[in-house]
């Protein structure tokens, strides 16, 4: 239970309200949130808030295609002798609510057909013989239930989605009042609220200063703005209206932390605690300043602890399980089920009902022999498909040299040991190198032996060069095999990124620097999953820059010992 | 265009397919090619696929919310009309006499008329019977008659099949495209039917390659690979913004807007077009192509064959007579860098290793 907790409800509140005045324009939520009273509450508020008779559906984990598009409907179509087809979820779910739980197993197909769904408004069925388009625009609940470790929701899923909500640390004690949103009287049509002049600016800065490469962020932002300003009556909006949008709908989606511009490093105290009690100042002595700064005041205590909580929920954009996805290899006969295609069943199990479903439309027509009731023929079969389970490596490349070993290699060696009892603990395997002087090293090849880690981690020495094109090298040589094995590397990069020993293993900073980001840019090729911990006193932009090389998330934890260490490395995975 | 596609009979529990009226289709106002921000990559690389089908097709990679599928959607809207043989259910076009249907090769009348191009969308999920085509069940079970009825590929003949997250699609379902991109006809032999007809069709897939990789024999069937990132000048994200903004708010009259510059594009393709064929070649430009393709080691004959092609068009859409190694350069990334053979040891990007090799081969 966290003192925001009703902060942190009422913004749900909030972010309901306008999605209940907006459904489709705004595509939907991301709740992060258990199944209990909180949630059953969330859901409840939000329902309130929808105009009476909206759709509201519930979508089934794993339900094969034809119940999501639609498809053949067996009984009917055995008893009228003829297909008929039945109407899928997300026709169904048109101009209302669509509630989809587990979004963190949520498989990649069916979030594909989501995202279409989002993006026009409408799904285009070609199956069963039956080619249509069905409008579908709909609001998607994506509850992401995940634990630490586990897989995040699909990013390109949450990325079309306004409001990311963690209700993870509430108690239902903690909800306070619940905001009345039905849509009031003196709502306007989203149609006619315009963006004020330099409002789409103010977003499009507000975006980049926390490090938010999709677009689409601060177009849903924009949506939102205009949601906000519609239900106040507004045809303009204003600076109440963009911070709230600033707020629910960028905050959470922060990658980092804005650099506090030169000039504000210390605003006066009076002003700062005015702005922690009214998100939007009007105030006179701010005007001078650009919207955007004055925002991000606003929703600054608000992202450091979102930044950390999105690290821990490990949804973050980059993290979003595609490594499972890239090392999937041949038909698998178990694991998480595919759906079902043509196939032999002689080598890959039978989907009887879906056998069943493709043979029916054609009983009239075939003759009936025998005392068959269906007549099944060899096209007719349907094979299972499974995707088989991956287990997550995470690889420690540890930056061992003389810059950073005075510093902190001593908590990284701490960390590093709190998160293998972590990986012994969920079976998963983990991996060490380190790179010092001219070379890098295997320390530890993927082991789950607890006791053998530790051994070899407390030998490891300190000193000398920092070699990290050829650490990088080693994690990326290492990551490679175990994707091939089927299994899903993560590399977590402790280093202050002051590399001064190249490829070649001859000193020389610029050469190194160069080689070092030549080998980041050769991982985010290969779509390796990341993290770097920038283990420097003060955080460096060197850092900063090669993790976007590698693509990975960037966290400074300048202050941190090994348990904020480890704390912030487990969930990340 | 295509009135053999019947509607559905649907399960009757569900009111909103009662009606007729209920199950009318919305109306398609996608956003305006003319208006896209940025990206010349992708909006040339379609272009010139639309000027040249023989290009071969277009892949667009890249980041998420850089507008791939926008685009291409987007380019239905901007292709100019083309001329088809009437009541054709494959869209035959009169002038094309190597690739016609049986009854269009036969028949005697050929009276034609104008229709749009299909840009025809591949859903994920799509089955098979969709795709290649099927026995047309209701006709079956109403009269005993045996019919074929066409699928998404006879539907995409002439233009464009669009297949959104091509890197998701399943594998079973990618052997049926390569093989009828490969042979440009599609022959379908099931339920007791036999039917050969012609399916040329301009490929385009988008997708994200972290979400997994493209197989190699489907990757080498696109003509041009185009890499998207997402814009990182302020200018140019505000003014995707705006725009957007903009055009969620008033579709239509955003729409209108672009008439203007949309039929300018339109204009331009058509007259790219026509100028096509009398665009020149000049012998040292085909020398500097074939030295590119060595000296990056590309496999076959295919990507230098597009490499000409697709500076062809660029040079015919800028209203050139002649091939110039301006235009080589412009189109060469797109052309090469799906076509690179992996190299574990290069420390750079396909984009890169293209690039220096023009600098190289073209100094």
């Amino acid at each position: 239970m966290s003192d925001d907790a009703p902060e942190l409800w009422h913004t749900a509140c909030e972010a309901a309200s306008l999605l209940a005045a907006c459904p489709a324009g705004l595509g939907g939520m991301v709740v992060k949130a258990p199944p209990g009273p909180v949630r059953d509450a969330f859901l409840a508020m939000l329902k309130e808030a929808l105009p009476d008779g909206t759709p509201w559906l519930r979508m089934p984990h794993a339900l094969p295609e034809a119940r999501l598009t639609g498809g053949i409907d067996l009984a009917s179509t055995l008893a009228a002798g003829k297909p008929v087809f039945e109407r899928g979820l997300l026709a169904s779910a048109h101009g209302g609510v669509l509630i989809a739980g587990m979004a963190e197993r949520m498989d990649r197909a069916i979030a594909a057909r989501l995202e279409a769904a989002l993006d026009t408004g409408q799904i285009r069925i070609e199956r069963d013989h039956v080619s249509d388009s069905v409008p579908a625009a709909f609001a998607l609940i994506l509850f992401d239930e995940g634990e630490p470790g586990e897989d995040a929701p699909p990013a390109s899923l949450t990325d079309r989605l306004a409001f990311h909500v963690d209700l993870t640390g509430l108690s239902w004690r903690d909800l306070g009042e619940t905001l009345s949103s039905k849509a009031s009287a003196t709502a306007l049509p989203l149609q006619s609220v315009m963006l004020a002049e330099g409002h789409a600016e103010t977003l499009v800065a507000l975006a980049d200063a926390l490090g938010i490469a999709s677009l689409r962020a601060p177009l849903l932002a924009a949506m939102a703005a205009r949601a906000h300003a519609a239900q106040a009556g507004r045809v303009m909006t204003d600076e109440t209206d963009i911070a709230s949008a600033a707020r629910l709908v960028l905050a959470p989606r922060a990658t980092r932390l804005p650099a506090p511009p030169e000039e504000q490093q210390a605003p006066p105290p009076e002003e700062q605690e005015h702005q922690a009690n009214d998100p939007a100042p009007e105030t006179m002595e701010a005007q001078d300043r650009p919207l955007e700064d004055k925002i991000l005041d606003a929703i600054a205590s608000a992202i450091p602890a979102d930044l950390l909580a999105q690290l821990q929920a490990g949804r973050g954009g980059r993290l979003a399980g595609r490594g499972a996805e890239a090392g999937r290899k041949a038909p698998a006969t178990r694991g998480r089920p595919l759906g079902a295609r043509r196939g032999d069943p002689r080598r890959e199990r039978l989907d009887l009902l879906e056998t069943l479903r493709a043979a029916a439309p054609w009983q009239r027509l075939r003759e009936q022999r025998g005392d068959a009731a269906i007549a099944v023929r060899k096209e007719d079969l349907r094979v299972r498909r499974f995707r088989p389970k991956s287990r997550t490596t995470t690889i420690f490349v540890v930056d061992a040299s003389g810059s950073s070993a005075l510093h902190r290699l001593a908590e990284a060696k701490g960390a590093v040991e709190l998160v293998l009892a972590e990986c012994y603990v969920r079976r998963d395997e983990a991996a060490l190198i380190a790179f010092r002087g001219q070379k890098a090293d295997i320390i530890l090849p993927p082991t789950r032996s607890l006791t053998r880690a530790r051994a070899l981690l407390k030998g490891l020495p300190g000193g000398g060069g920092t070699p990290l094109a050829l650490g990088l090298d080693a994690a990326r040589q290492l990551a490679d095999t175990v994707r091939r094995k089927g299994d899903r590397p993560f590399l977590i990069l402790l280093t202050d990124a002051q590399a001064n020993v190249g490829r070649d293993g001859m000193g020389g900073r610029q050469k190194a620097e160069e080689d070092a980001l030549a080998s980041a840019d050769a991982l985010h090729r290969d779509g390796f999953e990341s993290l770097l911990i920038d283990t420097s006193p003060r955080p460096q932009p060197k850092a900063s820059m090669l993790a976007a090389r590698m693509g990975a998330r960037y966290l400074a934890l300048p202050q941190a010992d090994a348990r904020r260490l480890a704390a912030a490395i487990v969930p990340a995975r | 265009m295509h009135g053999t596609i019947k509607s559905p009979s649907y399960k009757t529990d569900f009111p909103l397919y009662k009606t007729e009226t209920n199950r009318a289709k919305p109306m398609s106002l996608n956003y305006p090619f003319a208006a896209l921000v940025g990206q010349d990559e992708m909006k040339r690389a379609l272009m010139l696929a639309a000027i040249d089908p023989t290009i071969g097709g277009v892949l667009v990679f890249g980041d998420r919310g850089t507008g791939k599928s926008t685009a291409i959607r987007a380019l239905a809207d901007l292709l100019p009309e083309r001329e088809t043989v009437e009541g054709c259910p494959y869209g035959c076009a009169p002038q094309h006499e190597a690739g016609l249907c049986g009854a269009c090769e036969t028949g005697s009348k050929r009276k034609t008329v104008k229709s749009k191009v299909p840009v025809v969308d591949l859903p994920l999920g799509a089955t098979e019977d969709r795709i290649v085509g099927a026995l047309d069940l209701e006709r079956a079970l109403a009269h005993g008659e045996k019919k074929f009825e066409p699928g998404l590929l006879a539907r995409a003949h002439g233009g464009f099949l669009y297949i959104d997250e091509v890197n998701l699609l399943e594998d079973h379902l990618v052997d049926v495209l390569l093989d009828v991109t490969a042979s440009g006809e599609n022959l379908v032999e099931r339920e007791g039917l036999s039917v050969r007809h012609p399916a040329k069709f301009v490929l385009v897939g988008s997708g994200n390659p972290e979400e997994g990789e493209l197989r190699p024999q489907l990757l080498d069937r696109f003509g041009l690979c185009v890499e998207v990132r997402t814009p990182t000048d302020i200018a140019t994200r505000i003014e995707v913004v705006k725009r957007r903004d903009a055009f969620e708010r008033d579709r239509a009259g955003f729409i209108a807007q672009f008439t203007k510059e949309a039929e300018k594009l339109r204009k331009a393709i058509v007259a790219a077009r026509k100028k096509l064929d009398d665009v020149d070649l000049p012998p040292e430009i085909l020398e500097k192509s074939a030295a590119l393709c060595l000296a990056l080691g590309t496999d076959g004959l295919r990507g230098e064959l597009t490499l000409m092609r697709a500076a062809r068009a660029l040079a015919a859409l800028e209203g050139k007579k002649s091939v110039t190694l301006a235009h080589l350069k412009t189109v060469a990334p797109s052309v090469l860098r799906h076509r690179l053979r992996k190299n574990p040891l290069e420390d750079v990007g396909s984009t890169v290793r293209v690039e220096r090799a023009l600098e190289a081969a073209l100094s």
